[in-house]
């Protein structure tokens, strides 16, 4: 139990931390296939207290878009693929949820910082979403419900060349579709 | 034959006037330039496009030509030349012309080349083009000239493809080889990267994020149809035309990994490359058609690595630095372009492939993703200059650099397309 509230307020902690995240996300997708739509329903994504946060990190049955609202962002030191400990609560906490409902669909986008190759960074980036998609596979999710793909630097979070910027780059987002 | 004004009436899927102005600007010295003098062509002034000008720039970008003032003097193709004056102006070569408005709104291009030092006449060469295809009679000028001079194939009526970022957002164009003449192929409000020409020169592949992951297109630039060839589950990216133009060498997650897949470039299932378990990516084909060099980090760091077409062990080609990424093989196969990083910053190396001697050729940081030229002479790539993202072209011995320097927004991911038959 004391484990459940310490990851929840982590949780609230680092969602506010990362208020801005959900920016980040394109609201729109021209690609417009139904799955897109459902996760980015604007509607749906209103009003979330830290109640509703709490709630999913006990396995109940929360919204998608109540899960996009809890914190989603695992970030990784300096050309590294490893997943910090802190991390794992918020790894736990969208297993669950994932785990709920078959039906359920997660990806993980990876990310890197600004330094170098473009295609080198999307590879380096992949390397992150599937860290992230082996820990939810030894958490029990099925294969078919994640997909890790990689931005590379295209998408960084915050822009500049600043190591505090950097550090923010270095992520995988993950998010429902 | 001189289809571009076709291609300008199709391929605008949006009729954005090309916003990116560039200039060329040259610096260094080149060991044994040819000093040309390129007069102005009679009717130059009435003209909507100088011609001379846009002759001297091509010849000047080359590092193979060094331009001597005419002292404004427009002499045209029927003028013979008083060769003493030229070679006292230190010219050993000449370029005459002259442009005029045909009855049916064309215009009419007629030039000849003289040797001067022999005082001799190379010939000359007469085009009737639409006003849009002004530029490219320009560029096929300075290719004649540079065929009858250095015996190399000319390359400046090629175009090229690059990515431009405005704020949110993105634009494919298709060019002029000077950067000029650009047409939006597709904008986007998500990154676009890699872009990569078929060897037809009329298709493009790319990688796109609009659905929020990487695939692979492949793009008709004339009719601006596109087909989706790689949307397997996770990344994909990185395509690279086989020199038949049959085959994509790819890069897909699909089996977990970044790892190298061939794929028909009509689509279909995808055949495995190689198998590593670690980072292969950044394929490119030889112009022969049997190697492919590529990047993997298999050894702990990124390098070049080079092998087989149809897989097999792979050979590794750099040894200098802990990280070398995006190989690019001139289509002579004598030259390895790549980006090293080097005390933390990132510069454009050209190796000799035959003694493996390598050379950093820029004074730039954040240099990014060379593609050669089809005649093997020149380099275009990205880099950071003045807190923006530019292209530059380079000699291969880096002495003759030209920035194709575009007005608001980054400037990226340059592709040389093939010589257009």
């Amino acid at each position: 139990m004391n484990r459940l509230i310490w990851a929840a307020a982590i949780a609230a902690l680092l969602s506010a931390c990362s208020s801005t995240k959900l920016d980040n996300v394109p609201v729109e997708d021209k690609s417009g296939t139904s799955v897109t739509q459902a996760a980015v329903d604007p509607n749906a994504g209103t009003g979330v207290g830290s109640r509703n946060v709490t709630g999913v990190a006990t396995g109940d049955a929360g919204s998608v878009a109540a899960m996009m609202a809890t914190n989603r962002v695992v970030y990784f030191d300096y050309d590294s693929y490893a997943i910090r400990p802190e991390f794992q609560p918020v790894i736990e906490a969208h297993s669950k949820f994932v785990k709920a409902d078959k039906s359920r669909k997660v990806a993980i986008e990876g990310h890197t910082d600004e330094r170098g190759g473009r295609e080198y960074n999307l590879a380096l980036g992949q390397k992150r979403a599937e860290a992230v998609r082996r820990a939810m596979g030894l958490l029990g999710v099925a294969e078919s419900q994640i997909e890790a793909v990689s931005f590379g630097k295209e998408k960084p979070a915050v822009p500049g060349s600043t190591e505090a910027a950097m550090e923010k780059n270095r992520r995988a987002e993950i998010t429902y579709r | 034959m001189l289809k571009r004004h076709l291609f300008i009436l199709l391929a605008g899927l949006l009729c954005l006037p090309a916003f990116a102005q560039f200039r060329v600007e040259v610096s260094g010295v080149g060991l044994t330039q040819v000093p040309i003098a390129i007069a102005a062509f009679r009717g130059d002034d009435a003209a909507p496009q100088k011609i001379a000008a846009i002759v001297q720039a091509d010849l000047e970008r080359s590092g193979q030509f060094r331009a001597v003032d005419t002292s404004g003097v427009a002499m045209d193709e029927n003028a013979r030349p008083e060769v003493s004056t030229w070679r006292q102006k230190g010219a050993d070569a000449l370029v005459t012309g002259s442009i005029s408005r045909l009855a049916d709104g064309r215009y009419d291009i007629r030039m000849r080349l003289w040797d001067v030092v022999r005082g001799q006449d190379l010939g000359g060469q007469s085009y009737a083009v639409v006003t849009g295809d002004l530029r490219l009679v320009a560029h096929r000028v300075a290719d004649y000239v540079y065929e009858k001079l250095t015996g190399d194939k000319g390359i400046f009526s090629t175009r090229i493809a690059y990515v431009t970022k405005v704020g949110p957002a993105y634009n494919l164009w298709v060019a002029d080889a000077d950067g000029e003449n650009a047409q939006s192929a597709l904008n986007s409000g998500e990154p676009i990267i890699s872009p990569s020409w078929a060897p037809n020169g009329s298709q493009i592949a790319y990688v796109s994020f609009e659905s929020r992951k990487p695939v692979i297109f492949v793009h008709d630039v004339a009719t601006g149809k596109r087909r989706l060839v790689a949307n397997f589950k996770g990344s994909n990216s990185a395509p690279a035309w086989s020199p038949d133009g049959r085959t994509l060498a790819v890069t897909l997650s699909r089996d977990g990994g970044s790892q190298l897949y061939l794929l028909e470039a009509t689509g279909g299932e995808p055949r495995r490359l190689a198998q590593s378990g670690s980072i292969d990516t950044e394929p490119t084909f030889t112009s022969d058609g049997k190697s492919i060099y590529f990047v993997s980090d298999r050894g702990g760091a990124p390098q070049i690595y080079r092998m087989p077409a149809s897989g097999g062990s792979a050979d590794r080609v750099t040894f200098t630095g802990t990280y070398n990424i995006s190989p690019s093989v001139s289509p002579d196969g004598k030259w390895l372009a790549y980006i090293s990083r080097v005390s933390g910053v990132f510069k454009l190396h050209v190796m000799d492939l035959a003694t493996g001697t390598t050379n950093a050729i820029t004074d730039t940081t954040a240099d990014e993703n060379p593609s050669f030229s089809p005649n093997s002479r020149l380099i275009i790539y990205a880099t950071h200059q003045s807190g923006r993202e530019a292209l530059m072209t380079t000699t291969l011995d880096g002495k003759i650099k030209a920035r194709l320097a575009g007005q608001g927004g980054d400037i990226r991911e340059p592709d040389w397309g093939p010589v257009q038959k």
